[in-house]
C-alpha cells in the first residue's frame, strides 16, 4: 500500500492519495511509515518539478496533498517523529516594501521537501527582522525574494545592513524573482541569483556540502 | 524636431507606430513603453499625493513626457484614484498611505473570490455572482449587494418581489456608496481625458485606447486566485474550460473599446502565462488558445493587441507566432531578444527589452551599448520597438534619456 500510496501522490492522483493513507492509518499501519510516503513522493515531484515536468500547479497541489496526510497523521504520532538531521538551515523572506508571496513560497517548499531547515519571514522584511533571524537561527543560507523593480535597491540596503551587524560573512545569499539576474545579484552584493526554485535548492545545496 | 508643428509630431508618432506593428519598416525604431512609478519620481513626487491629487499626477506625468519625449505617452493612468479606493476599501490592493509605505506601486492582494463550489454559479449568471457575491467581497462599503436580486427572475410576475428586494436598506446603502465611489472614479477619468488632450496638443499619441487580461487571467486574479486557478488545472479542468469560454467573450467585450481609435493599441497584461507558473502544455491547453480566440476578434475589429508579458516567456515563442502577421506586438520582458525575433520575425513586432537594472544602476555607455546591439540585431528591418525590460519604477533620467534619445538617433532606417 505504501507504494500505491507514493504512487498516487507523485501521480497527483489526490483523492485516491488521501483515501490511501487514511486506510493505512485506520489498518494499524505504523504513521511514520505514511508520512515516509509522502517524504518519498516528495522527492519524485521535486525530481519532475527540476526535469521541467512539473510546473507550479503540482507544487501546490502536491503540498496540499502532504499537509492533509501529515493533519491526519499528527494525532496518531506518540512521541516525536524521527527526524533526520537537515542539510542546512535557511533563512527567507520576500525585502521591505514588497508583498509578493508566490516565489518565496515556492522556493521554501522545494528547499523544505529537499530536506533543508526554512525560517520563512513572510513578505515585507524589514532588514532588522533578516539580521534577527540570522542571529537566532545561525543559518548558512539567507535567501531574499523580490518581484518589484523595488526589490533591486532594498535587497541591496538588508545585505548592506547584515553587512553592518557584522553577520555578512556567515551565511551566502541568494536572490530570486522575475526580474532578478545575475548583474542584479551583482549590484545588489548577493552570492548568486537562481532563476527559479530548482536553482534555489541547487544553491543550497552547494554550499551546505549537500549532494 | 523642434521645427516640426504639434500636428506633425503626432502624426508622424502614430504612423510610426502602425507601420511596425504592421511589420512595415518605420523611419526609425520607436522608443515606449509602460511605466509606472518613474514619472513620480523623476518630477519629485510622492506616489501616495500623485494618487490623491489628479492635478498633481497629471503635472508629473507632463514633466515627465517633456523631458523624455517617447513617442507614446501613458499618462496618468496607473495612479489609481486613492480617493475612490479608500470609499470602496477595496480588498485586492494595498497602495501608497494605505498598508505601503508614500512611494511604492499598489501591489495587489490574493484572495479566493470564487470559491471552487462557486463555478456553477458564475457559469449560469456571471453578472449576478459578480455584483452578489465578487462586489460585496471585494468591496465592503457593498456588503449589501449580498441581498441583489436575481434580476433574470423579474420577468412576468417576478419584477414585483424583486423591486422589494431592490428596496432593502442594505442594498440601497450599498448603492449610494457605490454611486458616490462612482462619482469620483469620474472626476478620475475626466482627469485622465484631460491629460489626453494636453498631451495631444504637444503632439504626443496616447499609448493605449484600451486594456485587457488574458481570459485565464480574467478568471484567476482577481475570482479564483493564483493558487487556486493553477491547481484547477487539475482538478476541475472541465469547470474552468468552461468559464474560459465565458471570460474571453468578456475579454473580447473588454478589449473592443479601443476600436475606432486613431492608435488602436489594446494593452494585455499577461499574469499567469509567463515562464515557471505552468508546463508547456498548459499552457497550450488553458491559456493561449482563449487568448488567441479572444484576440483574433479584437484584430477583427481593427484593434491592435499588445501583450505584455510580465516575465521571460521563451517557452510561449512558438504558440505566440500562431496569430496573422503585421497585427500584434509582444512585449517581450526579459527573454532572449534574439530568439524571440528568431521565432516572431516575420510574425510579430517585438518589443524589449533593456534591462531595469541596467537602467537603474549602469551608465549611459551602458545603456547606449545595449540600445546598439538590440536595433543592430532584433531591429533590422523593422518590427521592434524599444523598451524597458519591465515597467519602469526607478532609473537613472541620465540612463532613460540615454536609451530613448539613442535610439531616436541611432535607430533611424535607411
Amino acid at each position: 500500500m505504501k507504494e500505491q500510496l507514493v504512487s498516487a501522490i507523485a501521480d497527483m492522483r489526490e483523492e485516491e492519495a488521501l483515501q490511501l493513507a487514511q486506510q493505512m492509518l485506520d489498518a494499524g499501519e505504523d504513521p511514520q511509515a505514511v508520512l515516509d510516503a509522502g517524504k518519498e513522493a516528495m522527492t519524485v515531484v521535486g525530481d519532475r518539478y527540476e526535469d521541467g515536468e512539473y510546473f507550479l500547479p503540482e507544487l501546490i497541489i502536491a503540498g496540499d496533498m502532504l499537509k492533509a496526510i501529515g493533519d491526519m497523521v499528527k494525532p496518531m504520532l506518540q512521541a516525536q517523529a524521527s527526524q533526520t538531521e537537515p542539510l542546512g538551515k535557511i533563512v527567507l523572506g520576500t525585502v521591505a516594501g514588497d508583498i509578493h508571496d508566490l516565489g518565496k513560497d515556492v522556493v521554501g517548499f522545494m528547499l523544505d521537501i529537499s530536506n533543508f531547515e526554512v525560517h520563512d519571514l513572510g513578505v515585507d522584511v524589514p532588514p532588522e527582522k533578516f539580521i534577527q533571524a540570522i542571529q537566532e537561527v545561525n543559518p548558512e543560507v539567507v535567501g531574499l525574494s523580490g518581484f518589484l523593480t523595488l526589490a533591486f535597491d532594498q535587497m541591496r540596503v538588508t545585505i548592506e545592513a547584515i553587512k553592518e551587524a557584522g553577520l555578512r560573512d556567515s551565511v551566502k545569499i541568494m536572490i530570486g524573482g522575475a526580474i532578478m539576474d545575475d548583474s542584479a545579484a551583482q549590484y545588489i552584493g548577493a552570492d548568486a541569483y537562481g532563476p527559479d526554485a530548482t536553482a534555489a535548492v541547487k544553491l543550497a545545496k552547494s554550499w551546505t556540502g549537500g549532494k | 524636431m523642434s521645427e516640426k508643428s504639434p500636428e506633425e509630431l503626432y502624426a508622424e508618432r502614430v504612423k510610426r507606430v502602425l507601420d511596425v506593428a504592421a511589420l512595415r519598416v518605420p523611419d526609425r525604431v520607436p522608443v515606449f513603453g509602460p511605466y509606472q512609478l518613474y514619472p513620480y519620481t523623476f518630477a519629485g513626487v510622492s506616489f501616495k499625493d500623485a494618487m490623491n491629487d489628479y492635478a498633481l499626477a497629471r503635472e508629473a506625468c507632463h514633466k515627465f513626457q517633456d523631458y523624455f519625449q517617447p513617442d507614446l505617452d501613458f499618462g496618468p493612468i496607473l495612479a489609481y484614484p486613492a480617493p475612490a479606493m479608500e470609499m470602496l476599501d477595496i480588498k485586492w490592493f494595498r497602495w501608497a498611505g494605505h498598508g505601503l509605505g508614500d512611494h511604492v506601486m499598489y501591489q495587489y492582494i490574493e484572495s479566493e473570490n470564487m470559491t471552487a463550489d462557486e463555478y456553477d454559479e458564475f457559469l449560469y449568471d456571471p453578472s449576478h455572482f459578480m455584483m452578489s457575491k465578487w462586489l460585496p467581497r471585494s468591496f465592503p462599503p457593498l456588503a449589501g449587494l449580498a441581498g441583489w436580486p436575481a434580476v433574470r427572475t423579474f420577468m412576468w410576475f417576478g419584477w414585483t418581489g424583486g423591486y422589494v428586494g431592490l428596496a432593502a436598506p442594505e442594498v440601497q446603502e450599498a448603492l449610494r456608496n457605490a454611486a458616490a465611489a462612482g462619482e469620483e472614479l469620474g472626476r478620475w477619468f475626466d482627469s485622465i481625458g484631460q491629460y489626453a488632450d494636453e498631451t495631444k496638443a504637444k503632439g504626443n499619441p496616447q499609448a493605449y485606447a484600451g486594456f485587457d487580461w488574458p481570459p485565464f487571467d480574467i478568471i484567476g486574479d482577481t475570482l479564483r486566485g493564483t493558487r487556486e486557478i493553477l491547481a484547477d488545472m487539475r482538478r476541475r479542468p472541465d469547470k474552468l474550460h468552461d468559464a474560459l469560454e465565458i471570460a474571453t467573450k468578456i475579454f473580447v467585450e473588454y478589449g473592443s473599446g479601443a476600436a475606432g481609435a486613431e492608435l488602436p493599441l489594446c494593452w494585455i497584461w499577461m499574469h499567469k502565462g509567463t515562464r515557471n507558473f505552468m508546463s508547456d502544455a498548459q499552457f497550450g491547453e488553458f491559456y493561449w488558445p482563449y487568448l488567441r480566440k479572444g484576440m483574433l476578434a479584437l484584430i477583427d475589429q481593427g484593434i491592435i493587441p499588445v501583450v505584455y508579458c510580465e516575465a521571460d516567456v521563451e517557452s510561449r515563442l512558438e504558440h505566440f507566432a500562431d496569430v496573422p502577421p503585421g497585427k500584434v506586438i509582444y512585449h517581450v520582458s526579459t527573454t532572449d531578444m534574439v530568439k524571440a525575433k528568431s521565432v516572431l520575425g516575420g510574425i510579430a513586432t517585438i518589443a524589449g527589452n533593456v534591462p531595469n537594472v541596467m537602467l537603474l544602476s549602469g551608465t549611459p555607455d551602458d545603456v547606449r551599448e545595449y540600445c546598439k546591439n538590440l536595433i543592430d540585431t532584433v531591429g533590422k528591418g523593422g518590427g521592434f520597438i524599444m523598451d524597458a525590460a519591465v515597467m519602469l519604477d526607478e532609473a537613472k533620467p541620465e540612463n532613460l534619456k540615454a536609451m530613448i534619445d539613442f535610439t531616436k538617433e541611432y535607430g533611424v532606417y535607411q
